[in-house]
């Protein structure tokens, strides 16, 4: 029987709800994504739980319906940047020599330069369409995956295990989904759920400065926006996409921490 | 009778644990020990990994490593309990009436500050003397323990003296208070056995010139048997037998003290060398890339089918490099290697299938020669699966009897590394290279990190499998003792250069080569007065100290 | 000459040529993307005459490579271009902009760097106690915050509900430096959130990983006090990670920055550069872009000179 420690169950929990809403919106809504339903910033009531926004569309279909935008990109991006930094990552290690050189020493370059302002220059020229965020998203953070995947597979490659392996004469296949990839899972996978987090703060801060997700399309970032200026006469509406950001990256630590400590006690128990 | 300087009564040592995935627990390391040490006597513990001999050691400072606690019964020191003392009177003790030698002196040392700094901190900060006197003393213990230069060497810092003269800077470190005890925990074991004799005689000439108490802890029974009075064997947190040094070595009562002093007498009679070598080294030098030196130079030597090639040296003699030359893992720059009449290609890549599988491999390190994830039945199946491409019921059989042939028996198929101990999981590498059918299995150190009861075991597992499976070793090792116990001819190593190489009868015979000399008469053995007779009697000076 | 030397030397030299491909990467990545600026800045409805004298006014012509040394030339002479928007100098326009942006990043330092400092010896000398699971926690959640929210929720509480600050941080040369200190409050606090979790937790693992060293129980064994071992033998071993860990962190800071002066329309480089990625403004984006490039390399190196000079093998060596 397996025991989930009840941080976990917690975190669990709440990603398992932001994910089922994102993914069944059109039926969980209470109104259109764009469906203008009521007054400028009304307060809550029984028809609009979270009240209205800066032009009177009902809030929690809007947060609801960004949540699926922000979602959706941060997932996307995030297998993007997975894929093509793990894949780079365990290829330079594997190969070494002068291919690992070049490729270590072009992401450090492009490291050099803070993400935020890279995106940034590169959305001066690029239309900014939810492909653009993806891809840009998704390759300027597969440097840091890139970087974690070389490090844990070259850690990897040096055991006695894979060199047993060369011996043998086995092909690189099964060198690296055989020996590497099945010990070196357990730090990429809790790497997941730190970079979706990360992906979502990015497109939440890309939306935000007015150079992401565009209107009238909701997504986390661009609701705050919206609403920013009802702060200052004490209107909460910008407030609860940070709400939501905190408890679902929250919620995602909590199950990478757990998932982290359960698969490196994997090692040798059936546990 | 006068009250002894330390009297250990019932002691109790426990220790946390926390398994990852399950609820940490408390479990208890040592079950009660007693003993007693007259100022001015040593007395050495022994045990294998696990005995509880460094934290029976600590105790005498009232100090727990780690997690681990003092839980129960009296450590008394001068005439009181140190572990019922209160902080500050504990901290007056450690490093002013007890002192503390550890097994690496290279991670004790602070890299920031200089030695003669480290050396005089106690002495000056407990106020047993003033500066100016605490480095006249550390220069005294400096010149008494052979440091060179012994004026100057205080000024320098960690990282820029050897292994073995840091080893002895922590011997000055821990005289310098005039302590009434020294817990010595494992000072030589980190360190080549040609250097190791000669830190050892440095201590026990300063112990013998200061008077001063000792425990010393080791899990060698010859080395402690040249230092020690007494001998206390410990065997997990218990003590097993109590004696004299005399008593222990040449008398011992139990059977698991016998075991320990027996331990490397297996008798192997030489074999004759056949007619044509199995495996034939001829003129190899090779270089690591991006290097400028060579680290072998114009190797020359031959192995026969059945038999066993010991390949003794020091580290960075270059022996594992030549076990690297001939499995194909680094081309040699020079020389040819020839196999069972055919030529071996230089580079692994390029070998044909029937080439690896005839040349297998174990390493020193059975914990990372396997992959964590997979069971043993994989480990040792993949070779059936890829030599022979057997499957299904027959691999399971032929598994079976692979793990038979090494003394395991049912029930290990499924079970991971992690569930097996040293010397099993060391078995369970031997059954992976012999699952390939191999003529030649080369051994790299393969049990120098086992407990000596344990590496008696596989060397005698490995004896064994030589005669029923007629396979070859090519036996690394930098330990004499293992060499005379299985080897059929001898190469000892020196430099990247073999310097004597022969049948073993020859090489061990006299007269000896210089080098050869100091490394046979730096094996400590187990009698008494080995140490002194030695230093008496060699030739050259260990190069490394 | 002394090793030191050789390799600071080497790191410095590394440094400049990371920022010069740093700024090849830049260039290209405001040129060689399919995005065409002058379709950008006029839009769809503009007719291909238009265009075309645009392309040529702007100098899109000629070839990518001229085009970057001709950039490169006057960056390095201090003459960043003028903005395409007004037609206004970028070196003039960004002076004191970069003053009121130091000015900012400065005070949220010296909030910042003690303050985790001091939290990260609190959670060490605390460690797996509840201050410093309390501590971890808290700092989990900021963490999981982006600036801005963090910034509106800061506004909303501390300027809007307890009216304890002003909610924009607009500066001008006749405040005195308390009036500013009072109008950048709330940005300060952002900013120190922000960086404070990451550094407390660096600082945190710098320290543990130094008191779990050998030499550390050595000097517990010589029974000397724990204020004297840490004061003697952990802190000289201690600064150069905590130094590094203050370097990156304010680097981050340096990033964090951009977005808080969006917030709370301050008038600083941040908040320039995103007005003009906006607006499509290229040489704009590409002077300030590498700006920020330049000074996030710039904390690095420090981070790195300063773990070559503290390192006792390169100091002093055999």
């Amino acid at each position: 029987m397996m025991r989930i420690p009840p941080a976990a169950l917690v975190g669990l929990f709440f990603t398992s709800v932001f994910f089922f809403c994102a993914i069944f919106a059109p039926f969980i809504a209470p109104y259109g994504m764009a469906e203008v339903v009521g007054d400028v910033w009304e307060p809550s009531s029984s028809e609009f739980l979270l009240g209205t926004d800066s032009i009177g569309r009902d809030l929690l279909s809007r947060m609801i319906w960004g949540g699926r935008t922000t979602i959706f990109i941060a997932t996307a991006a995030t297998v993007l940047s997975f894929v093509t930094g793990a894949t780079l990552g365990f290829f330079a290690a594997v190969s070494g020599g002068w291919v690992d050189q070049v490729l270590s020493r072009f992401i450090d370059l492009v490291m050099s330069i803070p993400s935020l302002i890279f995106a940034l220059v590169v959305l001066s020229v690029m239309p900014t369409t939810i492909l653009t965020l993806i891809l840009l998203m998704g390759l300027l953070d597969s440097t840091r995956v890139f970087r974690l995947a070389r490090a844990v597979a070259v850690d990897i490659t040096v055991m006695d295990y894979v060199e047993a392996a060369r011996l043998r004469g086995e092909k690189i296949g099964w060198i690296i989904f055989r020996e590497t990839l099945p010990n070196a899972l357990s730090p990429l996978v809790a790497e997941v759920g730190l970079r979706f987090i990360f992906m979502v703060l990015f497109v939440s801060t890309l939306s935000f400065l007015g150079l992401g997700v565009q209107p009238p399309q909701a997504d986390w970032g661009g609701i705050v926006k919206e609403n920013k200026e009802g702060i200052n006469y004490g209107i909460q509406a910008a407030l609860y996409p940070a709400y939501a950001i905190a408890t679902l990256c929250i919620s995602i630590n909590l199950v990478a921490d757990w998932i982290l400590g359960r698969t490196t006690s994997l090692k040798g128990g059936r546990g | 009778m006068t009250e002894p300087l330390l009297k250990v009564r019932g002691l109790k040592i426990g220790a946390t644990i926390y398994p990852p995935g399950e609820k940490s627990r408390d479990i208890e390391i040592v079950h009660g020990v007693d003993f007693d040490l007259e100022a001015g006597k040593v007395l050495g513990l022994i045990g294998e990994s696990g005995a509880g001999k460094s934290t029976i050691g600590l105790a005498a400072l009232s100090y727990g490593r780690g997690g681990v606690e003092l839980t129960g019964g009296e450590v008394w020191l001068n005439g009181r309990d140190i572990l019922k003392s209160r902080m500050a009177d504990k901290r007056s003790l450690r490093g002013g009436e007890v002192t503390y030698v550890s097994q690496s002196a290279a991670a004790s040392f602070n890299p920031a500050k200089r030695i003669m700094e480290q050396v005089t901190e106690a002495a000056i900060s407990h106020g047993k003397f003033t500066k100016k006197e605490a480095e006249e003393r550390a220069v005294g213990l400096f010149e008494k323990l052979g440091l060179p230069d012994p004026e100057n060497i205080g000024s320098r810092y960690p990282h820029q003296v050897s292994g073995g003269q840091l080893q002895r800077c922590m011997t000055a470190l821990a005289l310098c208070p005039q302590p009434d005890l020294v817990v010595f925990d494992e000072p030589t074991t980190a360190l080549d056995v040609t250097t190791q004799i000669d830190v050892l005689k440095a201590i026990k000439t300063a112990i013998r010139d200061t008077g001063v108490a000792a425990l010393y802890i080791t899990h060698d029974l010859a080395v402690v048997a040249q230092v020690s009075d007494h001998i206390m064997v410990l065997q997990q947190g218990a003590m097993v037998e109590y004696g004299s040094v005399d008593q222990i070595i040449n008398a011992p009562k139990e059977e698991y003290t016998q075991a320990l002093v027996s331990v490397r007498s297996i008798k192997h009679v030489e074999k004759e060398p056949g007619q044509t070598p199995l495996l034939k080294v001829e003129g190899i030098t090779a270089r690591y890339s991006g290097t400028n030196f060579d680290v072998l130079k114009d190797i020359d030597v031959e192995l026969h089918a059945g038999q066993t090639l010991a390949v003794v040296g020091e580290s960075g003699s270059g022996k594992s490099t030549l076990a690297r030359v001939i499995t194909g893992l680094l081309p040699p720059s020079e020389g040819t290697l020839t196999f069972d009449g055919r030529t071996l290609t230089p580079d692994l890549a390029t070998r044909p299938l029937d080439d690896l599988r005839e040349l297998q491999m174990i390493y020193q390190m059975a914990d990372t020669a396997m992959n964590p994830r997979q069971t043993v039945g994989t480990i040792i199946g993949r070779p059936l699966e890829f030599y022979f491409g057997l499957k299904g019921k027959e691999k399971q059989k032929r598994i079976q009897q692979l793990l038979d042939e090494i003394e395991l028996g049912e029930g290990f198929q499924d079970r991971y590394p992690a569930e097996l101990s040293g010397g099993q999981k060391q078995r369970v590498c031997i059954a992976r290279a012999l699952a390939a059918k191999p003529k030649l299995i080369i051994c790299d150190e393969v049990t120098s990190a086992l407990d000596p009861l344990v590496a008696d075991g596989i060397l005698k597992l490995l004896l064994r499998l030589q005669k029923v499976e007629d396979v070859a070793y090519l036996f690394i090792t930098h330990d004499l003792a293992t060499v005379k116990a299985i080897a059929d001819s001898i190469a000892v190593m020196f430099q990247g250069k073999i310097v004597r190489y022969g049948p073993k009868s020859q090489v061990l015979a006299p007269p000896f080569d210089d080098y050869t000399d100091l490394l046979l008469s730096s094996v400590p053995e187990m009698r008494i007065g080995w140490l002194e007779e030695t230093i008496a009697t060699r030739k050259m000076e260990a190069a490394g100290n | 000459m002394h090793p030191i030397v050789t390799l600071v030397a080497q790191r410095l030299a590394l440094g400049i040529l990371l920022l010069f491909a740093a700024s090849v990467l830049i260039f290209a990545g405001t040129t060689m993307l399919p995005g065409d600026v002058a379709q950008q800045i006029l839009g769809q409805g503009a007719t291909p005459e238009s265009l075309a004298n645009l392309r040529a006014e702007l100098g899109l012509n000629d070839p990518p490579v001229a085009r970057y040394f001709n950039w490169l030339g006057g960056v390095l002479q201090g003459d960043l271009g003028t903005a395409l928007t007004n037609g206004r100098d970028i070196a003039e326009s960004i002076g004191g902009r970069l003053k009121n942006t130091m000015f900012l990043a400065f005070w949220a330092a010296v909030v910042s760097v003690p303050l985790a400092l001091f939290l990260g010896l609190l959670a060490v000398r605390y460690k797996d106690k509840w201050p410093d699971k309390l501590i971890s926690a808290v700092t989990l959640t900021t963490i999981s915050i982006p600036e801005f929210m963090l910034g509106y929720i800061l506004m909303y509480w501390l300027a809007v509900k307890l009216r304890w600050f002003p909610s924009v941080a607009i500066l001008n040369d006749s405040m005195s430096l308390l009036e500013k200190l009072n109008a950048i409050a709330i940005p300060v606090i952002v900013l120190t959130l922000v960086v404070l979790a990451h550094m407390m937790r660096m600082t945190r693992a710098a320290i543990l990983n130094v008191m779990q060293s050998a030499y550390i129980e050595t000097a517990e064994l010589k029974g000397l006090g724990m204020l004297k071992i840490i004061r003697t033998h952990a802190f000289p071993n201690a600064v150069a990670p905590i130094v590094n860990v203050v370097m990156i962190n304010m680097a981050y800071l340096v990033v964090g920055v951009v977005v808080v002066e969006v917030v709370f329309a301050y008038p600083g480089m941040g908040q320039y550069l995103v007005d003009h990625v906006t607006k499509r403004d290229v040489p704009v984006v590409q002077a300030v872009g590498l700006i920020f490039a330049a000074v996030y390399i710039g904390l690095n190196l420090v981070a790195d000179i300063v773990s070559i000079i503290t390192n006792p093998r390169l100091r002093h060596p055999k």
